[in-house]
């Protein structure tokens, strides 16, 4: 597989899943800061591996991938966390839900960008409103806000950060906790 | 434990570096400076693929600039002249637009216009520049003096733009991006291929959906960059063939050795009646000329006597088969 295949592939195959990732992360780990870092770390382990070949069970892989990380985790750390220690011998990979269809799937999407956007800082939101919505250039935004450049290209780059972590490491609509 | 970036570190360096793309000046310096970013690590590499994505998928969010809709932009615009100013631009606009070209809707910025099949009309904007419209084509405008930005919905389009380093004039295509660097140049948007063909001066292209050095390039007179949802090619063409290319601007489509196929396919653009080629040898048939465009006459005369195809007028299509 040549990189660019791979890079296809992970975002048509592995990122649709991080939302349900992120949720057995939270579940099976008890310390949040850690979070980011073993999704990287997962990532970096799916990717490699499809680099060789493409798993031909995604969903299967990737959540079998996160558990033989917080397995090997939980083994390296000096500190047992026994929360985590505990649910190991129960991971289980979340039920096959049947697949939505797309043009439910469009609107959703929608609807979470939107509701992803309101929770932008202000600042953050007013930029990318301006940016992506409205076209406009970051020297335009920068006179309209009445901040320097430098100062539109950080809310931009920390709105496009904030809006892509809630577009994909969130579940689309409100769950009932199990 | 490491002197290695978080996994939030490396994704806020990887939304430094889509926004720098996205919103700052792009040349194949920046695109050697990303690809060495993403040489370094995996990270890197997973990261940028991830916040790249994702943000694409923002471009939804678009559709809430809907022309009817109360801008929050302009809440924002403070100088009560620089109102007045885009209410007498949009006026000029729609006085120097002749007959055929439909003015959809404005609002005080935002304009926009439509041909319809076999029009071809010239827009004369507020800064100077010209946009050409071609057949079955629509694209909305918003030139004020601190903004110029044209988005292409559909169609071709010839651009003669007056050149102005402080107000870079921005052409939308989809998720791409097009921005004169003073010069004249053609988009051509159909059926998820895009065309834009360089005839004078420099453009750079952004396509922030792809990630090859192909998909954000500096291009020059004679470049042509051809997008698709799954590629991006740069090729070039001799002063000679983009002329023949924009043939259009004339009222003329110009063939060399072009497929019957392909010609009947360009022809039908600008006709209501359709020219189908429902055999496939004749299909492969190369054909040469210049041909008006509004009339597919001299077209299916050349079959007729050429090429000795049967040419049956059905009404609302003409169908060529071999006798």
């Amino acid at each position: 597989m040549t990189a660019f295949e791979v890079d296809a592939w992970f975002v048509r195959e592995v990122l649709p899943l991080e939302a349900a990732l992120m949720e057995y992360l939270q579940h099976n780990w008890r310390n949040r800061s850690d979070i980011y870092d073993l999704r990287q770390e997962i990532y970096i382990r799916v990717y490699e591996t499809a680099l060789k070949e493409l798993p031909n069970r995604p969903k299967q892989f990737v959540f079998a991938t996160a558990r033989n990380l917080l397995i090997d985790r939980v083994r390296h750390e000096r500190i047992i966390p026994i929360e985590a220690a505990a649910d190991l011998e129960g991971l289980e990979v979340a039920a096959d839900a049947p697949a939505p269809d797309r043009a439910v799937l469009a609107r959703d999407e929608l609807r979470h960008l939107q509701a992803a956007l309101d929770r932008l800082s202000p600042r953050c939101r007013e930029a990318i409103v301006l940016g992506r919505i409205e076209g406009f250039s970051r020297s335009e935004i920068a006179a309209r806000m009445g901040v320097a450049e430098s100062a539109v290209s950080k809310y931009l780059s920390t709105g496009i950060r904030a809006l892509v972590e809630i577009f994909y490491g969130e579940p689309r609509t409100v769950r009932r906790k199990p | 434990m490491s002197a290695n970036p978080t996994a939030l570190e490396v994704e806020t360096l990887a939304a430094e570096w889509i926004e720098r793309r996205f919103f700052g000046a792009w040349s194949e310096t920046e695109q050697k400076e990303l690809d060495a970013w993403l040489a370094q690590s995996l990270a890197h590499r997973i990261a940028f693929v991830r916040i790249n994505s994702g943000w694409q998928r923002t471009e939804r969010l678009a559709v809430l600039q809907s022309p009817m809709r109360d801008a929050p932009v302009r809440a924002v615009s403070r100088e009560p002249w620089l109102k007045f100013f885009r209410l007498a631009a949009a006026a000029i606009v729609i006085a120097a637009t002749s007959g055929a070209v439909t003015f959809v809707m404005s609002r005080s910025s935002e304009n926009t216009y439509a041909t319809h099949i076999g029009e071809r009309e010239v827009l004369s904007l507020a800064d100077g520049s010209e946009i050409e419209l071609n057949t079955n084509t629509v694209l909305r405008t918003a030139v004020t003096p601190s903004r110029r930005t044209v988005w292409l919905e559909r169609g071709e389009a010839f651009f003669r733009v007056k050149h102005d380093a402080s107000h870079p004039f921005v052409v939308m295509v989809g998720g791409r991006r097009i921005t004169d660097l003073g010069t004249k140049f053609s988009i051509r948007s159909d059926s998820g291929r895009l065309q834009v063909a360089v005839v004078e001066g420099v453009v750079q292209y952004d396509d922030p959906t792809q990630q090859h050095t192909a998909a954000s390039r500096i291009l020059r007179q004679g470049d042509v960059v051809v997008a698709t949802n799954a590629s991006t090619s740069v090729l070039r063409r001799s002063p000679h063939e983009l002329a023949d290319e924009l043939g259009w601007r004339r009222g003329v489509l110009i063939f060399d050795r072009t497929p019957l196929s392909e010609a009947a396919e360009e022809i039908n653009r600008y006709n209501h009646k359709k020219l189908v080629i429902a055999d496939p040898v004749a299909a492969r048939m190369k054909i040469g000329g210049t041909f008006p465009k509004n009339n597919v006459n001299a077209i299916t005369a050349a079959a007729r006597e050429l090429f000795g195809l049967h040419v049956e007028d059905r009404g609302d299509q003409i169908v060529i088969t071999r006798r």
